[in-house]
């Protein structure tokens, strides 16, 4: 076992204990001494590990035996190859800057010890995750890093939206995993082991099995993906299960732009593209996973475009890109999925902290309609945003143009599901730049319309919020050049298509299909699409500023289901969460614990008392009584008596 | 077959009953004293258990430091002692948690202070006898001595509703036990012998088997307790003073699964195969119905009583999964289960001693007010909800992975069971924990010193069966794998087992 290898999640674990521990009555306001070198160290050695992978040499090893029951046999252990590199940068890149960032957002909180803890204990957690080499491993990463958003998205705990929200995302999370976790279990009665290696060899030898379910055949790779794929939708928030990542935002804004932009909800597209082999195998889920992303990708974009809360926004925009990301594994093109979720990891962790950054100069505003003109008063926030807003929206040539490109070139490719995934998608980048510019627009541009106080106290950020949100911006401009599609490359003498082949060993390469030409008209379309975008958004918002209050009276109906989310909310609390509580309390306290069951333990021993009761009536001390029923009893014994006799 | 050169079992079991005997001597006036040699008995008991778990030989299923003296010849009963990897570990769970119970009880009982102490170090000596007996009649006397105590634990030292719930419980068991000594009576009658090892040895008809399994049943499913006999549970809990809520919950509830164990699974297999499937139904039922009901309680105690019924659900149904993982994960449950729900009782004792109110609207913003309290209960929390690297969660994944390969949907609906108890246990941890601060936890000191070595061992066992359960689940391997190899296949199906029983009432 390679020690460095074991320092880059012990390091974050380390810092974690020191500051639980220490936090409170030593460390306070130095917490991040503690957090900030453990991070950067882990951050070193995480990017040794990610050259030696460069350089072809991965690793896997076992650290200990974890649990040993009879033929169950699963080991802590790390696996380290191209696709845990690519996650290893986005993961303590980003974590490292968002602690360096949450040093000044952060600044005289009364938890600022604790933020510091959770913050650690996530990183260690998520690398345990990404890290892993069997999925028992993985199981533990997901739950571990499931509880520290927890923690964080209730942070502030004395709110009740903060601490219902924690909630929220905690239990939702737990429908998912239910099937995950049921997923692993069948992995390991089909394979005999977790270990990725051992599984992901064996696995196509289980190519057309089936198994009966409710006396219908199915496809045991269809049963495990699906099951596998029910995680991915808890923890990467996909429709149905995508409603706790909105309500996430009440946890302090470095934290949506860390666990809820950038790394945690990304898990759900990693274990797909880790589980690639699996998939692989079930054209069924495959498609079930495409369709699952496209849809949540326009569904959450069209929520996106009504909302007023700065941090929803970016959140809506978060499920809707995951979305792509699975789309993309779903048509096969996991390593445009994975490249996306890299690039993505840029510019929403930029957006994020942007928006906190504009939250901490209004005095903790949200509400975009009560900002405006906020460009002149914070310029590096203005800047910085605008450019991770370019690049979310698909322009060239900044980084999310390059991995949005490069999904709908392969969803257009991959068959005639694939035109129609296509289409949403590409609509899905026509709304998308919409909203993102609707941001801009509302918020920066224009005349500010908040209070007084609040103009009097407008200011940009400390620098150690600000150079984070600068280095961000590099990466979302630049990170996608590690991809450009050899369709462009050629035309300007450049080979950088790298990140599909260099994911290749694990997740595969699609077939190239369809003509260069082919993918340089698209690539036009998507790109005229999120200039159509742009441009919309401008004629309504800086143009026609009446226009949108306009367009909502007028089309009130649509404009009324998006704000309220199609009101999925409310769906489940009718048709889940208030039966379950009827359940609860009036048929089990009500009738059969209280009625039925406790009826028989109270009214057996009440019976017996009855008829204690009612004998005792006969005790009446008379001696003419007695003598009764002496005389009695002598006459019924003797008519037994002869009966039997005579008999 | 005793590797330590005095007899460490019979010293566990009596040690604690000299303390009390001594306790008797005292003046009650002397109650600085009392709770000191309480204290130092109950420690002195727990490090002469240590011997056990050093000594223990993890790879045979023989039973070790075994003691032999005649008791009662004429019945051909035995003072017969001796653990395996089953009851090892339950040795030291009894012996640890009664440690904690007198720290925990040191400022709460004022009223006869003296007879409580003594009742705690009975009920050690009877629990402890219970696990390491290996003669059936003796194992009667610890199992019916163990009731005793208890019963004063809550009828004398519990809450307004005591005596209702003392005599639900007195009751509640006595009926099953007595079944249970009929079942007795008859095997003796059959076999002659009343040692466990011998018993174990025959193989009985099946229909007697099925007789015996319903005896025994009633006896071992009341105190588990299983649905639908588990509404002593509740009322017992909420009564009893907190160290017999926590010596209920740690160890006396355990004594139902590990009779399953002892007594059921090796002596009357094939009937335990024919009824394994039911017992999984009524597992299943335990864990849901458990669960929901726990979203209706507003008492913190009866919440937890409730959990209890459906964490014990996991344990039976591991256990009538019948498989190794099933098996070692639902003893290893019962081992957690008497770690975490003993911590939340001791917790939940911590904040009644300030509070003196139970009901959970009562509470708010606990955690502004005691932060270092509010974390350890986060840590029993997380633990009761399973979340991995704490020890719940290897229980229950092995327990559903051996319910999973005996049964699909016992399985997958075990599974469902952990949505909800995230749902219920994060829900009351908002409601006492969360939110603005109520005025009645306001200005409430934080966890003192000496309650903080009460529930530090727990959080410890916590993590480390958490994060390195083989230390555990090794004592368990050799004796359930010859557990498991008594359930020779091709018996008879749980239909025809059940049709020559039905026979055999008539007959």
């Amino acid at each position: 076992m390679n020690n460095t290898y074991l320092l880059i999640p012990a390091l974050p674990l380390l810092a974690f204990i020191v500051n639980i521990t220490l936090g409170r009555g030593f460390l306070k306001d130095k917490a991040y001494l503690v957090s900030i070198p453990a991070l950067a160290a882990s951050w070193a050695l995480a990017m040794s590990a990610v050259y030696q992978v460069m350089h072809g040499r991965t690793f896997e090893g076992d650290l200990y035996t974890w649990v040993a029951a009879g033929g169950f046999k699963v080991s802590v252990g790390f696996l380290i190859d191209q696709l845990t590199a690519v996650m290893l940068v986005v993961v303590t890149t980003v974590g490292l800057l968002v602690n360096i960032y949450s040093v000044g957002y952060m600044h005289g909180d009364k938890g600022f010890y604790r933020f510091f803890a959770y913050l650690n204990l996530f990183v260690f957690s998520m690398l345990m995750l990404v890290m892993a080499n069997n999925f028992l491993q993985l199981y533990f990463g997901w739950e571990a890093v499931g509880l520290c958003s927890y923690f964080l998205i209730g942070f502030w705990y004395e709110k009740k939206s903060a601490s219902d929200a924690g909630k929220k995302a905690f239990i939702v999370n737990r429908f998912g995993d239910f099937g995950f976790g049921l997923g692993i279990m069948l992995i390991f009665l089909t394979f005999g082991s977790l270990q990725y290696g051992t599984v992901f060899q064996a696995v196509h030898g289980i190519a057309g099995r089936t198994v009966d379910i409710l006396g219908h055949p199915v496809g045991l790779p269809t049963l495990i993906a699906l099951l596998l794929f029910c995680g991915a939708m808890g923890k990467s928030a996909q429709f149905p299960l995508h409603v706790w990542l909105p309500d996430a935002m009440e946890g302090p804004t470095p934290v949506s732009a860390l666990i809820h932009a950038a790394t945690m909800v990304t898990a759900g597209v990693f274990m797909v593209s880790r589980c690639s082999p699996i998939f692989d195998l079930s054209p069924t889920a495959m498609a079930v996973v495409a369709v699952t992303g496209a849809f949540t990708a326009l569904f959450a974009a069209t929520i996106a475009l009504t909302q007023n809360d700065i941090k929803r926004v970016i959140a809506y925009s978060t499920v809707s890109q995951l979305g792509y990301m699975f789309l993309a594994c779903g048509v096969g093109a996991y390593g445009a999925g994975i490249f996306h979720l890299y690039t993505h990891g840029f510019f929403k962790a930029l957006l994020f902290l942007g928006a906190g950054s504009v939250m901490h100069g209004m005095s903790g505003e949200l509400d975009i309609r009560k900002m405006g003109g906020l460009k002149k008063f914070m310029p590096v926030t203005y800047w910085t945003f605008l450019l991770a807003s370019i690049s979310i929206s698909g322009i060239p040539p900044f980084a999310g143009f390059f991995s949005k490109d490069e999904i709908l070139w392969r969803a257009y490719s991959s068959g005639p599901l694939g035109k129609v995934l296509w289409a949403v998608a590409a609509f899905t980048a026509f709304l998308t730049a919409f909203y993102s510019f609707r941001l801009i627009f509302v918020a920066f541009h224009g005349k500010f319309r908040g209070t007084h106080e609040q103009q009097h106290h407008l200011h940009e950020s400390p620098k150690s919020m600000t150079v984070p949100l600068l280095l961000l911006a590099i990466g979302a401009v630049a990170a996608g050049w590690v991809g450009i599609p050899s369709s462009i490359g050629d035309l300007l003498g450049l080979h950088m298509d790298k990140i599909g082949p260099f994911l290749g060993p694990v997740v595969g390469e699609p077939q190239g299909a369809g003509a260069p030409g082919a993918e340089m008209l698209l690539m036009g379309v998507s790109v005229l699409l999120g200039v159509l975008g742009i441009l919309v958004a401008a004629y309504m918002y800086v143009w026609n500023p009446e226009l949108p209050g306009l367009l909502a009276r007028i089309f009130s109906w649509p404009y009324k289901v998006s704000l309220n989310k199609y009101y999925v909310d409310e769906l489940y609390d009718r048709t889940i969460v208030r039966p379950t509580l009827w359940v609860a309390n009036s048929i089990i306290v009500g009738i059969t614990d209280g009625k039925w069951i406790e009826g028989i333990v109270n009214g057996v021993p009440a019976a017996i008392g009855r008829f204690g009761q009612s004998l005792r009536k006969i005790q009446t001390g008379v001696v003419q009584h007695y003598a009764d029923m002496m005389a009695l009893g002598l006459f019924v014994f003797v008519a037994v008596a002869l009966v039997l006799f005579i008999k | 077959m005793n590797s330590l050169p005095y007899p460490v079992l019979s010293t566990v079991i009596f040690l604690p009953v000299a303390g009390a005997v001594l306790l008797a001597l005292i003046s009650r006036r002397q109650e600085g004293l009392i709770k000191a040699l309480a204290l130092l008995f109950t420690l002195a008991n727990f490090a002469a258990s240590l011997p056990i778990f050093l000594n223990f030989d993890k790879t045979t299923a023989n039973m070790q430091f075994v003691e032999w003296r005649e008791w009662i010849p004429a019945f051909h009963t035995d003072y017969l002692l001796g653990i395996d990897g089953i009851s090892a570990l339950f040795v030291l769970l009894s012996a640890l948690v009664c440690i904690l119970c007198v720290l925990i009880s040191w400022n709460a009982i004022k009223n006869k202070a003296k007879e409580f102490y003594m009742s705690i170090l009975l009920i050690e000596g009877a629990m402890i006898g219970v696990f390491c007996s290996l003669d059936f009649l003796l194992f009667y006397v610890f199992w019916e001595a163990m009731l005793i105590p208890m019963y004063l634990l809550i009828g004398v030292w519990g809450g307004p509703n005591r005596l209702y719930a003392s005599i639900k419980f007195f009751l509640y068991t006595l009926v099953g036990s007595v079944l249970m000594l009929v079942g007795i009576v008859y095997l003796y009658n059959y076999a002659g012998t009343f040692n466990i090892l011998k018993l174990e040895s025959l193989r009985y008809p099946l229909a007697m088997q099925m007789w015996l399994f319903w005896a025994f049943f009633a006896a071992f499913a009341v105190k588990v307790p299983m649905f639908p006999v588990h509404t002593w549970l509740p009322d017992a809990h909420t009564e009893a003073p907190t160290a017999g809520s926590v010596i209920l919950a740690a160890v006396l509830i355990k004594m139902g699964a590990y009779g399953f164990l002892r007594f059921s699974i090796p002596m009357l297999p094939d009937a335990s195969r024919a009824m394994a499937l039911p017992m999984m139904v009524l597992s299943v039922i335990a864990i849901i119905y458990g669960a929901v009901v726990c979203l209706a309680q507003t008492d913190l105690k009866r919440l937890i009583a409730y959990s209890s019924v459906s964490h014990m659900g996991f344990v039976t149904l591991g256990i009538f999964a019948l498989n190794i993982q099933g098996v070692e994960g639902g003893i290893l449950q019962m081992l957690n289960h008497g770690v975490v729900t003993g911590a939340l009782f001791l917790c939940i004792g911590i904040i009644y001693e300030r509070t003196h109110t139970r009901q959970i609207a009562d509470y708010g913003g606990v955690a502004t007010a005691l932060p270092i309290y509010a974390a350890f209960f986060m840590i029993f929390t997380l633990a009761s909800i399973g979340l991995p690297g704490t020890n719940g969660f290897i229980g229950e994944f092995l327990i559903i992975l051996g319910g999973f390969t005996a049964n699909r949907l016992a399985g997958v609906f075990a599974a469902t069971g952990i949505i909800i108890g995230a749902g219920y246990m994060l829900w009351l941890y908002q409601r006492v924990f969360f939110l603005d601060v109520n005025q009645k936890v306001k200005g409430l000191a934080d966890i003192s010193g000496r309650e903080l070595l009460a529930i530090l061992p727990m959080a410890a066992l916590v993590f480390w069966i958490g994060v390195y359960p083989n230390a555990f689940l090794g004592f368990l391997q050799p004796s359930v794998a010859n557990l498991l190899g008594r359930m020779q296949p091709g018996g008879a199906t749980g239909l025809t087992a059940f049709t020559q029983f039905i026979r055999s009432v008539f007959a």
